[in-house]
């Protein structure tokens, strides 16, 4: 690289618009791209503007508005999700706000992008800071004007003196309102639901220009000022050490600067890095070919005798075993020693990876025992936190700002890939930005857990079940923080394990041992997925068996309409951290889901074809409500053909109603994604499938024909919406499948079958 | 020495002139809008059009596109957005965002060949470009709506 601009590191910290130079993005365009990319870049973006009564809010002389992103964008809308709710409660308008991305920062609370509740999180408090805003605007107008503040009302980016009808804009307003006190959060007041302007409209995404112009700056497009490039060999198999490294033949690559060892990490990994050996150099492409000029030996270590096919079978073994009681509700076995008609089943779902299309990438700059990393992050005070503890500094010598991330699912909320460029930034000297290849990402990803999953009713003359037993195997993710840790934590059996809806008088769930030989982490509805598949395609299995209509049968096992008593719940059921009394199990929200998507498929009016089928599968995660119908043809050639889809959802209150659309849509892609193709293997430890040809996902010719969405109007306090699409969806297709062909599917994915 | 034009620049390079187009586009003409996404021409987040055919930069030596007119997604709108670009945003196609400047000019390409493709030729043209947000549903509506406006 030859011209850089050349500003100083103080005038870099100093503002966000300065910073922009800092941060180099494409040259051909100049710096004022920044200001509309996610590249957060002063420590706080509204502390320079005339007004700031809340540290989300900040309003310029201009007026312009702008609104603090704190949670980060990877594609669930939720940095232009968040803001809106503000800028409904101001009386902004849309088009005069601008965001700006937080860097990771305790203040504002937690800023991890998982578990679908920025929103739910967020709401509250987005609507306190555009009240108390609008509230001095109006008393700033009042002053001014010398009335009284009751005939003074904010509207549309102004305030209004009703009487008169005078005018004064927010930005005309700014600086007398930044010198009256900040109103005492209970005496805020709120907007009538009816005058809500964008919340559960359809609200544009705030980088949608910058997307399709490709302007938009992802974690990839960071640069900074003399900063290398670095590619990373992993030890092939987890806990893995450098034996021995020959790296000459690396080093004479042009571009090639340096090699460096980063040290294996401690158990538990936790997000410490992989270790491994790294090449930096010049240019991205430069990395990649001296990395593949190294000669590394490896010490494999124990894992090195993991084989996923061998695991497999202790894992149906173990599901077939008395397990850990999760919850009992009666007597199980009393009910089965009975010797009534007993019906059983077991399912089986491998190891997912994510492939987010930006794979890991992070940029980090260690100076003076400091480091500042720019980062495609789902959670930016995890890379502080791991960033200080992998380099031994203290938090707050690590600055996370937060890029655009080109998705994240689940995998950028573990910092591995960012630490890794802090530390190799320390050892070289200069900023480093480390890049992941897709093959990385395949082969040294935090995955999806494998799972076993065992079911047992005892059913009675009118069919329903009389005694109901769930048993789960899998490893759980608290292995990626704690040695030996083989059951699930309460987080995992609260994702659609513990919180079973089912009026069933007697009913046990259990979980059985797993120990992890790969990284477990949180991947899109995580736990939901597999127990969904379970629980959802046994309950088609007993219609069948009954001889009833999956639809009927399914809503006959809520029984009638009621609140899910929380004393026939674990104690330790963590309903996806919000309480109980406010967001409870209510099987007539999902009753109505049921019902919509099946009305709105034609259920039970369709005529179908001889090779048609139709399945339904319903499921409560992040306190959402959804159903999914699925309609599917086998084709001529014996191919499974995803005709159409049919989604109902009861969100609660929604926010941006394009983006639920949008989410759910791309959730029965990405349910298509697992249920035909994802599955993560290994032999000796080394995972088997390294880049898109292997580890298939769903493209357009294979995605269901059609995908309707159905949201259903509600009142209630808003809940989840990028991850509840996930989990119905592949018991839905493989119900659709059976009614079609008569094949009950118990394992995934369906590319072991001929459908596909 | 290998010349080429990006966006109708004049540009020499003199490098590796095994080096993926990808890799100058992004590391040293800094046009980022060009997406690094699996490296072996499997998921089309890279494509860009060489001498107006849709092409994987990723896989594409400059070498190879020496003397060659290179359109990247900064270009396509440059002077005034391509109707494909207009019916992404009027469609909200976007999730994350990152393999849509390769949808984009995959489908820009697309419609230079085929001004009203049919949902075969949709499939056709756009099975090598995978989003993962799964927006194919919106990809193949933009596309339609385009259509409309080029015809």
């Amino acid at each position: 690289m030859s011209t850089i601009l050349n500003f100083s590191r103080r005038e870099f910290v100093q503002g966000m618009f300065s910073a922009g130079a800092f941060v180099l993005c494409a040259q051909v365009v100049p710096t004022k791209l920044l200001a509309g990319s996610a590249v957060s870049s002063s420590t706080d973006p509204v502390a320079g503007t005339s007004f700031h009564p809340t540290i989300w809010l900040g309003i310029e002389p201009d007026g312009t508005v702008v609104i603090v992103a704190s949670r980060s964008e990877m594609g669930s809308g939720s940095r232009t999700g968040v803001p809106i709710i503000l800028a409904d409660e101001l009386e902004a308008d849309w088009s005069r706000v601008r965001i700006a991305q937080a860097i990771g920062d305790a203040k504002y609370g937690g800023q991890d992008t998982d578990g679908s509740h920025s929103v739910r999180d967020l709401f509250e408090v987005m609507r306190q800071a555009g009240a108390a805003g609008r509230t001095m605007l109006e008393q700033a107008a009042a002053q001014h004007w010398n009335v009284p503040v009751t005939e003074c009302e904010a509207n549309f980016h102004t305030v209004v003196h009703k009487p008169s009808g005078r005018k004064l804009g927010y930005g005309e307003l700014a600086t007398a309102a930044s010198k009256l006190p900040v109103p005492a959060k209970e005496s805020l007041k709120f907007k009538p639901r009816s005058a809500w302007r964008y919340i559960g409209k359809e609200t544009t995404l705030y980088d949608l220009h910058d997307v399709c112009t490709g302007k938009a700056g992802y974690g990839m497009d960071t640069r900074v000022e003399g900063m290398l490039y670095a590619s990373i060999e992993h030890p092939p198999v987890l806990g893995g050490k450098v034996k021995s490294l020959d790296d000459k033949e690396a080093l004479k690559v042009a571009g090639v600067k340096k090699v460096l060892t980063i040290e294996p990490f401690k158990p538990p990994h936790v997000f410490q890095p992989l270790g491994g050996v790294a090449v930096l150099a010049d240019s991205t492409w430069a990395a990649f070919q001296g990395r593949q000029k190294l000669i590394v030996e490896w010490d494999n270590g124990p894992t090195a005798v993991y084989n996923s096919a061998g695991f497999r079978k202790e894992l149906e073994a173990t599901a077939r075993q008395p397990g850990k009681v999760i919850r009992n509700v009666g007597d199980v076995d009393a009910e089965f020693a009975k010797g009534g008609k007993i019906v059983e089943a077991a399912y089986y779902t491998p190891h997912l990876a994510h492939v987010s299309m930006e794979p890991p990438v992070a940029l980090a700059d260690y100076r003076d025992g400091k480091v500042v990393a720019w980062a495609p992050t789902q959670n930016p005070q995890e890379v502080q936190q791991t960033g200080a503890s992998v380099l031994g500094l203290k938090k707050e010598d690590v600055t996370c700002h937060v890029t655009l991330l080109g998705g994240g699912f689940g995998r950028k909320s573990k910092p591995d890939y960012v630490a890794e460029a802090a530390l190799l930034s320390r050892a070289a000297g200069k900023p480093v930005k480390v890049v992941w290849s897709r093959e990385d990402d395949i082969k040294f990803d935090y995955y999806h857990s494998v799972a076993a999953l065992y079911m047992k009713a005892a059913v009675g003359a009118d069919g329903m079940p009389t005694a109901w037993l769930q048993r789960s195997v899998f490893p759980p993710i608290a292995s990626t923080f704690a040695l030996n840790s083989t059951y699930g934590g309460a987080d995992e059996m609260g994702l659609g394990w513990s919180d079973t809806p089912f009026a069933i008088p007697n009913l046990r769930a259990e979980n059985g041992p797993a120990t992890a030989h790969v990284r477990i982490g949180w991947f899109r509805s995580v736990a939901n997925i597999y127990h969904a598949f379970a629980i959802s395609s046994f309950v088609d299995e007993l219609a069948h068996a009954a001889g009833r209509d999956p639809l009927d049968y399914m809503l006959a096992l809520l029984g009638p309409d009621h609140i899910l008593d929380r004393r026939l719940l674990p104690g330790n059921f963590g309903n996806y951290g919000a309480s109980y009394e406010q967001y409870p199990i209510d099987t007539a929200r999902l009753r109505r889901v049921a019902q919509l998507a099946a009305e709105k498929a034609g259920w039970g009016r369709r005529q179908m074809g001889k090779s048609e089928g139709m399945g339904i599968a319903m499921h409560r995660s992040f306190l959402t409500y959804v159903a999914t119908v699925v309609r599917v043809e086998v084709d001529g050639q014996g191919k499974l053909r995803i005709r159409q889809v049919d989604t109902a959802v009861d969100a609660g209150t929604i926010v941006n109603r394009d983006t639920v659309l949008n989410q759910f849509e791309g959730a029965a892609v990405f349910g298509t994604s697992l249920a035909l193709y994802g599955e993560i293997t290994a032999t000796g430890g080394v995972i088997d499938q390294s880049n898109f040809h292997d580890y298939q996902v769903c493209r357009i010719n294979e995605a269901p024909e059609k995908v309707n969405v159905h949201i259903v109007e509600s009142d209630a306090p808003p809940a989840g919406v990028g991850e509840p699409g996930v989990p119905p969806f592949a018991p839905a297709l493989c119900n659709a499948i059976f009614a079609a062909t008569g094949t009950r599917v118990r394992e995934l994915p369906l590319s072991k079958t001929k459908l596909v | 020495m290998i010349k080429l034009k990006a966006n109708g620049v004049d540009h020499s390079f003199y490098g590796d002139p095994e080096t993926p187009l990808l890799w100058y586009l992004r590391d040293v003409l800094g046009l980022t809008g060009t997406k690094f996404g699996c490296g072996m021409a499997l998921c089309g987040a890279c494509t860009v059009h060489l001498n107006g055919e849709a092409t994987r930069s990723c896989i594409t030596p400059v070498k190879s596109a020496g003397g060659g007119d290179v359109l990247t997604i900064e270009g396509l709108g440059a002077h005034g957005l391509h109707p494909v670009q207009k019916a992404w945003m009027e469609i909200n196609v976007p999730q994350c965002g990152y393999c849509q400047p390769g949808q984009i000019m995959q489908a820009a390409a697309l419609l230079k060949t085929k001004p009203h493709p049919t949902d075969q030729d949709i499939d056709d043209a756009m099975s090598g470009n995978i989003c993962r947000c799964g927006t194919y549903q919106r990809i193949r509506r933009a596309i339609k709506a385009a259509a409309q406006e080029v015809a």
